[in-house]
């Protein structure tokens, strides 16, 4: 070989890090998000001129601008969280389920059932306990059948349950063309005199309710994920098929017991939107919460009290975003470029967390 | 004198904290035969992958015929005649050997495949390789494999050959012919070094060896001055007796007795042909063969993790003094049924063990199912973890470390300690110490000793004939999933044993 083809070396290269401590990588964590709002407030200067200390402050204002703001806030948090509690165990073992949005709805769907035919037909905290009973069930169903087509003839679960989802709309569909005769397919609030079926106010306070439900719900999932039994099986399962079945695992049957806790949770989320939130149905009711949930729960590497941040900081962007949007009459999609950098920075700093970068030495010199 | 063939000088390589290669220095002639020696994670591949530019050296200097290069890619090294044969092959398996010898090289003129195959068969009859350039590699055996790799890079021109650990998945006979073709390469004036930890076949071929120890170059001596005790001295740093002692088995009672076992795969090969043998107590039955032979699928089906199509597997149960047969069994049903049966697979963090789970909670996969509550008790778990830290000196900063965190050694004593933990009747190991070094190797051969001694049926499935032949009292050997023959371990030869794996129909048990 010539000397004129010899190569250079390169001038950085990339080593996994053996370990790290949690103060350095909250530093990177710090660093990621300061770097985000530089990077937006680049953005905000160059697309619309407006000040970006202003934009963010209006950011925060639209969590923590008024009591009820906050309200709405913790509700969105309780939905997104337990929708993302719902998700965990199935990820856990591995189980790609992406149909929490087609779960919830048909929960949801359920209890709109009771409470469209039932309503007033009898006492409020009967129709309650049996709205919640039919939106968990419907829910255990919906994930019931994508776990035994999976464990049956081994079928992928995660086309299966998106494929789900689609079904569970077309039904919603279905229902409020047969429920509102007048043909313009939007349900309004149901039982809006009476508010039978509705979760009432607890302490005077509207949500309190489901957002004292999902921390409960959080405290019990940590503890079995944890502490018992399944959580045990779940992991293994998730970690190796082969070493659960070497122990005596039955693999098929914590995949079907899984997802059946899976889907019960979402259906019980349906209930929480239905019953709780908004006292009507349309196709849009999980609003894609079935998917920002994954991301939740992947994000808080599926601890469900991690789960409370990461719910928080999805649930605050969101927030922020409609806030700015409206307070400065941008575009929607400006808002959305924000909160999309945010969260490219927070879950792209995990790489500098896991690697490093270093300078190539010079070769050592001749002696 | 000429100039040496390749010379690394103070050649580093780290991995985030771990020291891969420290200041490493190797020279070979031309018409050399080096052997590199060194224990698993000593760093003799990684430095290989230097040279043959798969990594990249962070410090260091690498002379070709005097001249100082630059190695970046396989393409680099390619161009300097350096050809590496990988202990994995990469070859497509529905090509024909000649298409995968030129497979990716770029040649003058039409593709002619027919002078492919005659320039294959030129370098053949040169170095006495047999190998037919037509057939498809998924026909071929492993050594035919092997000799497909060879030729490939001795057709793009190498001058320089570097083997890794080439004889770990030959029969002794496979082996000397390599090493008949290794040394006519020699003669023909290339050089090659040839990475192992067989320390016999490094005093056979080579004439220089190179040690590694723990990344760390201790340095190189020729082999007609050396010999093994030396060798092992330096690869491991202290002086160590490599005797195993082989007790004679005390009254042994027949536990296991597999009959006509056949087992068909997914595609409807047989894995397992009409195995029958007996394991009995107080005995250590080693079973020998060529990689993929069956032994996986015969511990399987013992231990209810493999679907048998016909035959029996029968189980004395001291306590009861009942036979049960264990066949369609599931891992549960036969413990339910009082077997106490421990299995170290050969996939330990695939099987044996969860990777990601703390040393506590793997110790819980074979006992969490104990006592009522649905929630777990960690207490004893936490108490065995301890006692098998310990008592094995597993190496680890404590009970609540990832086991993939630990180094191959420290995982199979976690593995071995907590099989044994549960005082098992049968102990079948498969692999135990592939990839351990020479002190855990032995430490578990100690182990497997010990059971034996309290009277356990100990099935071992080994690969190091010579380590077969010291531990075992009797050696099972099969081929393509047939029992080719059951020897004596005290009277066996390593040729006999060698014939009996490559043989494919059923043969004679000499007991």
């Amino acid at each position: 070989m010539s000397k004129e083809k010899k190569v250079r070396e390169p001038m950085f290269h990339i080593a996994k890090r053996s370990a790290i401590e949690p103060w350095k990588a909250w530093i990177i964590r710090l660093i990621s998000i300061a770097a985000a709002l530089i990077v937006c407030a680049l953005i905000i200067v160059v697309l619309t001129k407006e000040n970006p200390v202003q934009v963010y402050a209006s950011m925060f204002k639209g969590s923590f601008g008024s009591p009820r703001k906050i309200w709405i806030l913790l509700q969105n948090i309780a939905i997104l969280l337990c929708i993302s509690l719902a998700v965990t165990p199935a990820f856990k073992m591995k189980f790609w389920n992406l149909g929490a949005e087609g779960q919830v709805l048909i929960g949801g769907l359920a209890s709109m059932t009771c409470m469209f035919y039932l309503g007033d037909k009898m006492p409020n905290f009967i129709l309650l306990l049996l709205m919640f009973a039919v939106s968990i069930l419907s829910g255990v169903i919906w994930g019931l059948i994508p776990a035994y087509f999976k464990s049956k003839w081994n079928t992928n679960e995660s086309l299966f349950t998106l494929m789900m989802n689609y079904i569970a709309m077309q039904l919603v569909s279905f229902f409020i063309m047969l429920w509102v005769p007048n043909g313009s397919n939007v349900m309004g609030l149901v039982n809006s005199t009476t508010q039978s079926g509705w979760i009432p106010d607890l302490f005077g306070k509207k949500y309190l309710f489901n957002i004292l439900l999902v921390a409960v719900l959080t405290a019990v999932m940590y503890v079995y994920l944890k502490y018992s039994k399944h959580g045990y099986e779940i992991s293994v399962v998730g970690e190796s098929e082969n070493t659960a079945r070497y122990v005596g695992i039955n693999v098929k049957k914590v995949i079907i017991r899984t997802m059946a806790l899976s889907g019960a949770i979402c259906g019980l989320a349906g209930f929480l939107l239905v019953s709780g939130t908004n006292h009507t149905i349309s196709k849009n009711l999980v609003n894609g919460n079935g998917f920002t949930a994954i991301m939740v729960s992947w994000l808080a590497k599926f601890n469900p009290v991690v789960m409370i941040v990461t719910s928080f900081l999805i649930v605050f962007l969101q927030r922020g975003a409609g806030e700015i949007a409206t307070t400065f009459r941008l575009n929607e999609s400006v808002a959305d470029i924000l909160t999309g950098v945010i969260i490219f920075f927070i879950i792209g700093c995990e790489f500098f967390i896991n690697y490093q970068i270093k300078r190539t030495s010079k070769h050592k010199e001749e002696k | 004198m000429s100039k040496p063939a390749i010379e690394l000088k103070n050649i580093s390589k780290t991995f985030g904290s771990t020291v891969a290669n420290k200041n490493v220095n190797l020279t070979v002639e031309r018409g050399e035969i080096l052997s590199l020696l060194g224990e698993n994670g000593s760093g003799k591949t990684t430095l290989m992958n230097m040279i043959s530019g798969i990594y990249f050296p962070d410090e260091g200097q690498i002379f070709i015929d005097g001249e100082e290069v630059v190695i970046r890619s396989p393409k680099d090294a390619f161009d300097h005649k350096i050809g590496m044969i990988h202990q994995h092959f990469k070859l497509v398996d529905i090509f024909t050997a000649a298409e995968n010898i030129v497979l990716g090289l770029k040649e003058e003129g039409r593709y002619n495949i027919k002078k492919v195959s005659a320039r294959v068969a030129e370098i053949s009859s040169k170095y006495g390789f047999e190998i037919d350039p037509d057939k498809k590699i998924y026909e071929m055996s492993v050594s035919e494999k092997q000799t497909v790799e060879i030729i490939k890079v001795l057709y793009r021109g190498a001058n320089l050959l570097i083997l890794d650990e080439p004889t770990a998945v030959l029969t002794p006979q496979e082996t000397q012919k390599l090493f008949a073709v290794l040394r006519k390469m020699k003669e023909d004036g290339k050089s090659i070094i040839i990475i192992t930890h067989k320390l016999h076949e490094v005093l056979a071929i080579s004439d220089k060896v190179s040690v590694l120890r723990k990344g760390e170059y201790i340095g190189t001596v020729n082999t007609k001055d050396t010999n093994e005790s030396e060798l092992t001295e330096m690869m491991v740093g202290k002086k160590m007796s490599l005797n195993i002692d082989r007790t004679e088995p005390v009254d042994p009672v027949d536990r296991i007795i597999v009959k006509n076992l056949d087992c068909i795969n997914r595609e409807g090969v047989k894995t397992l042909d009409n195995v029958s043998f007996t394991a009995r107590s107080g005995e250590i039955l080693g079973i020998a063969g060529i990689a993929g032979s069956g032994q996986k699928e015969l511990l399987e089906a013992i231990a209810g993790l493999q679907h048998v199509e016909s035959g029996e597997i029968y189980y004395n149960n001291p306590k009861t003094g009942n036979t049960d047969n264990l066949r369609d069994k599931t891992p549960l049903q036969i413990r339910d049924l009082g077997v106490r049966l421990s299995f170290v697979p050969e996939d330990r963090l695939g099987m044996g063990l969860v990777g990601n789970m703390d040393i506590i909670d793997n110790m819980m996969l074979r006992s969490y199912r104990k006592g009522k509550s649905m929630f777990l008790e960690r207490k004893a778990p936490k108490d065995l973890a301890e006692n098998i830290i310990e008592q094995l000196e597993v190496v680890t900063p404590g009970p609540t470390t990832p086991v993939r965190r630990l180094s191959g050694g420290n995982v199979q004593k976690v593995l071995v300690g907590r099989e044994i933990a549960a005082s098992p009747t049968v102990l079948m190991a498969a692999y135990p110490v592939r990839g351990l070094d020479i002190n855990s190797s032995y430490a578990i051969y100690n182990l497997l000793n010990e059971q034996k001694k309290k009277g356990v049926a100990v099935i071992f499935v080994g690969e190091d004939l010579d380590v077969l032949i010291e531990l075992c009292d009797r050696i099972m050997v099969i081929g393509s999933g047939k029992v080719t023959g059951i020897v004596d371990g005290r009277t066996a030869d390593k040729s006999e044993i060698g014939l009996l794996m490559t043989k494919t129909d059923g043969g004679v048990v000499n007991e």
